[in-house]
């Protein structure tokens, strides 16, 4: 077997950030490697440059035996390169085969598309691969998973021979996850070298054959995926050993603080998202919302902060120590000592162009204490400021100057933790996602300090689409399928069954699909 | 380079490259640029009528401006300075034209200055309220508005102000008069630059201070910024709509007191000129900064006067196309800028 993609001495330079520096990589014909590595240890950037979307500063590169010098990724795609993004590229208004010869049609501009020869043509990769999908259906009427592999189907019908998968599981369930993993084992089986960049070490064990490791730009290790183990990846990722598992510490529950009772939600269009959602949540326990994401979550926490939008029919009661959430504006609902970090930070929680300091005070400018005039006070802000980036580890060299869009994902998510966890009279934290984008080392703090926040006595609702999160977390988990709770684990249970937590992600598994 | 030089290079950058292409057309036209900048140079700064003409345009292009800044920090274009600046001029003549002579300066220039404002602020407002309710795109509505303003003053005018036989209002009463730098303080030989001009400074430094060290500015630019966001944090995106629209407006009706109180003391027939879409560009060139739109005024200001200068030689269209295309490649650099620093 040759070699596929050869990598010599790459390096690329943004501005006088080096991204990726003299990085030398053989990936074999006909395996599959991983690349893993933490948010901004340029993974991304290196299979951009394999895929002809971004020029090295330096190096050379030689795909199949041959240097190639990629332009963009059309050349690349010549030279049998497929990349499937974590995004997907796939017009919603198209049909599937329609979507698949998308740029590749093989007839003339003002001819009439070949549908039924691709479809078939599709139909035969379908097969071959295990990949099942309606040819005649529509991109928007199928689920993830399906344009999953109508993007691996895209690849097959360019005669792609190596495939590069950006974090392709990232939207599934733990069932479609297992099926492309079996499709990406028939692909390398016929003769496909696959790519596959991932933060989830579970995966690079379950399925790589080779495993590289990425560290600030530079490869720090690769290795015979049989040979690597999870510790071992996770030290070389990060650079120290860290603790993959956060150590939680009994809970002492209390009184009720958030109390759902048959909570429905309607949309305008009269779909039904929430359906009958009960739980409670009593001081000092987290509670953990184990769940595809899809089923109800992103509405139970609109109605919780008051952002549902116009037009939706609320039933039932969510009360916050015995007063009704429903129908409260955000700012009122803050003001009452509730906190939520929502799931899309960038979009929601914070303001990318403002300050790390500004954005400490996002959301809480109105309290009075940090007031001067019609102003700010400088003063109360440097000290809240300063006391926040020693407390959380924020890692940043001017937080009064500096906007917070430059720092890394774990960095921005400290941010908003330290903002939101020390709103005075906090009581109630609602969580989304807390981890999202996140590096390792930041997962760290990040669960010890929401670990130190529940001990205080703080009532936490966790939702989160990574079930080892709420496994390590959750004192009670509850299963949300359908927009509403299908089964929840006692603290017990919980307890007892975070020993094994492969088994107890499997039995989850079955709650939530 | 730091982001900060950048910003600060890339207009002076996009002017000098925009004399250098108008220098080129200018030759193209068979002149010499250097004479013709030489003449355009002593009719503005080189006497001091000159200047006050200057001064005086660029006291309208600031306010104007700011009409079309202070929506744009919320992310809303107002196209509609125009209308604006008409409504404005109207109600501060007509309001002028009938207050009774009895009335002393120290309350008919507030009273007329504050209906300008208001007609101004109540126009821009229509547009907001259209947004925020209906979700009707700003950019459509204020065209759209400043055609019907075009139509009502011109009616309003023609049938029911205007002097007989002429096309303006009879004249505001001499108390609401903004007086002349050169009767005050003797500067700017008989140009029309007023007092008008101090307003619209402190309007400027007003709004920079409101806009970057208040918690209104805050909020408001919060909203613009990342409006789902600013939902989270709990600020009302409607209402900065609203508000940034309003006193949007108001700055144009301010805009158009300078040219009613200050100058022609009564309204005429297309007495605006466009000036509020020339606003449009002072702000673009600016960034929607309030203290860079000072200067950027300045520089159309002279353009405009500097035009009409040396019109005997070079037709003055010359100097629109100066303007439009230091506007373009402002927009260019600051892209290009934009990619060279992510590289």
């Amino acid at each position: 077997m040759g070699v596929a993609v050869r990598l010599s001495d790459i390096s690329k330079k943004f501005g006088s950030f080096w991204a990726n520096s003299n990085i030398s990589l053989a990936v074999e014909e006909g395996t599959i490697h991983a690349l893993v590595g933490e948010n901004g240890a340029g993974k991304s950037t290196l299979t951009k440059i394999i895929y002809g979307m971004h020029q090295p500063t330096s190096g050379e590169m030689a795909i199949n035996g041959k240097t190639v010098r990629f332009t963009s990724p059309r050349e690349a795609i010549k030279a049998g390169i497929g990349m499937v993004h974590q995004h997907f590229m796939l017009v919603p208004e198209l049909s599937v085969t329609e979507n698949i010869i998308l740029g590749n049609e093989q007839c003339g501009l003002f001819w009439p598309l070949p549908i039924k020869k691709s479809s078939a043509l599709i139909l035969k990769d379908a097969y071959t691969y295990g990949l099942a999908v309606d040819p005649q259906a529509l991109v928007a009427s199928i689920s993830i998973g399906e344009q999953q592999r109508v993007e691996i189907l895209k690849l097959l019908f360019r005669h792609a021979s190596i495939m590069i998968f950006d974090e392709p599981t990232a939207v599934l369930t733990p069932a479609e996850t297992d099926r492309l993993f079996a499709t990406l084992r028939s692909l390398r089986d016929k003769g496909k070298t696959i790519i596959l960049i991932t933060h989830k070490l579970d995966e690079v064990l379950a399925v790589a054959d080779t495993v590289s490791v990425m560290r600030k730009g530079a490869i720090v290790g690769t290795m015979p995926a049989f040979s690597a183990t999870k510790p071992e990846l996770a030290r070389l990722m990060v650079g120290r050993s860290i603790l993959l598992r956060v150590t939680n510490p009994p809970p002492s529950p209390g009184e009720i603080i958030l109390s759902i009772n048959r909570l429905g939600f309607c949309r305008a269009n009269s779909e039904e998202r929430v359906h009958n959602l009960s739980l409670n949540i009593r001081a000092g326990e987290i509670y953990g919302i184990a769940g595809v994401e899809g089923n109800g979550q992103s509405e139970l926490l609109q109605v919780l902060w008051g952002l549902a939008p116009a037009g939706t029919v609320i039933s039932g009661e969510a009360m916050f120590k015995g007063r009704s959430l429903i129908g409260k504006k955000p700012a009122d609902i803050a003001f009452m000592g509730v906190s939520y970090i929502p799931e899309d930070r960038l979009h929601h929680a914070v303001i990318a162009d403002y300050t790390v300091s500004e954005n400490l005070l996002f959301g809480r400018h109105r309290e009075h204490s940090f007031h001067k005039g019609i102003g700010f006070n400088t003063h109360a802000l440097t000290r809240y400021t300063k006391a926040m980036i020693s407390d959380y580890a924020i890692k940043c060299s001017s937080p009064a100057h500096q906007p917070l869009g430059t720092l890394s994902g774990g960095n921005q998510q400290k941010v908003v933790l330290a903002r939101e966890l020390n709103r005075p009279a906090i009581s109630l934290l609602i969580l989304a996602q807390p981890t999202r984008g996140v590096d390792i080392g930041a997962i760290e703090t990040i669960h010890n300090k929401i670990i130190e926040a529940r001990t205080s006595g703080v009532a936490i609702l966790l939702v989160s689409s990574e079930l080892e999160e709420i496994i390590a977390l959750s004192t009670r988990i509850g299963c949300i399928y359908k927009g509403s709770i299908r089964h929840e684990f006692t603290p017990e249970e919980v307890v007892l069954k975070r020993e094994a937590p492969q088994e107890f992600q499997k039995e989850i598994g079955l709650y939530i699909t | 380079m730091s982001r900060k030089s950048v910003r600060f290079l890339i207009p002076i950058i996009s002017i000098l490259a925009a004399f250098a292409v108008s220098a080129l057309i200018i030759f193209m036209a068979g002149r010499d640029p250097v004479m013709i900048f030489q003449k355009m140079f002593r009719g503005t700064f080189g006497s001091s009528y000159g200047a006050g003409q200057v001064v005086f345009r660029m006291t309208t292009l600031v306010l104007a401006a700011l009409a079309v800044a202070i929506p744009f920090k919320v992310r809303l274009f107002n196209i509609g300075a125009e209308g604006q600046l008409q409504m404005g001029a109207f109600a501060a003549a007509i309001t002028g034209a009938m207050l009774p002579a009895c009335v002393p300066s120290s309350a008919a220039i507030p009273l007329c200055i504050i209906s300008a404002m208001m007609a101004g602020a109540c126009w821009a407002l229509v547009a907001g309220v259209l947004k925020v309710r209906f979700g009707v795109n700003e950019v459509i509505a204020t065209i759209m508005l400043n055609f019907i303003a075009q139509g009502i003053t011109g009616y309003l005018l023609t049938y029911h102000f205007a002097l007989p036989s002429t096309v303006h209002t009879a004249p505001i009463t001499a108390a609401a008069v903004i007086p002349a730098f050169d009767t005050v303080t003797g500067w700017f030989a008989n140009s029309p630059a007023n007092l008008s001009t101090l307003l619209a400074v402190g309007v400027a430094l007003f709004f920079q201070v409101i806009l970057f060290q208040s918690r209104f500015g805050y909020e408001m630019r919060a909203a613009g910024l990342q409006p789902e966001a600013a939902r989270y944090g709990g600020i009302n995106a409607g209402m900065h709509t609203l508000t940034a629209m309003g006193i949007g407006g108001a700055a144009a009706g301010l805009g158009a007191a300078n040219i009613v109180l200050g100058y022609k003391h009564y309204y005429e027939a297309g007495m605006t000129g466009g000036v509020g879409f020339a606003g449009i560009a002072v702000a673009l060139l600016a960034g929607a900064h309030p203290l860079w739109i000072l200067l950027s005024a300045l520089f159309f200001g002279v353009l405009e006067y500097g035009g009409l200068t040396v019109n005997a030689y070079i037709p003055k269209d010359i100097f629109m196309i100066i303007e439009a295309i230091t506007i373009i490649l402002v927009i260019t650099f600051s892209a290009l800028g934009r990619r060279l620093q992510q590289q």
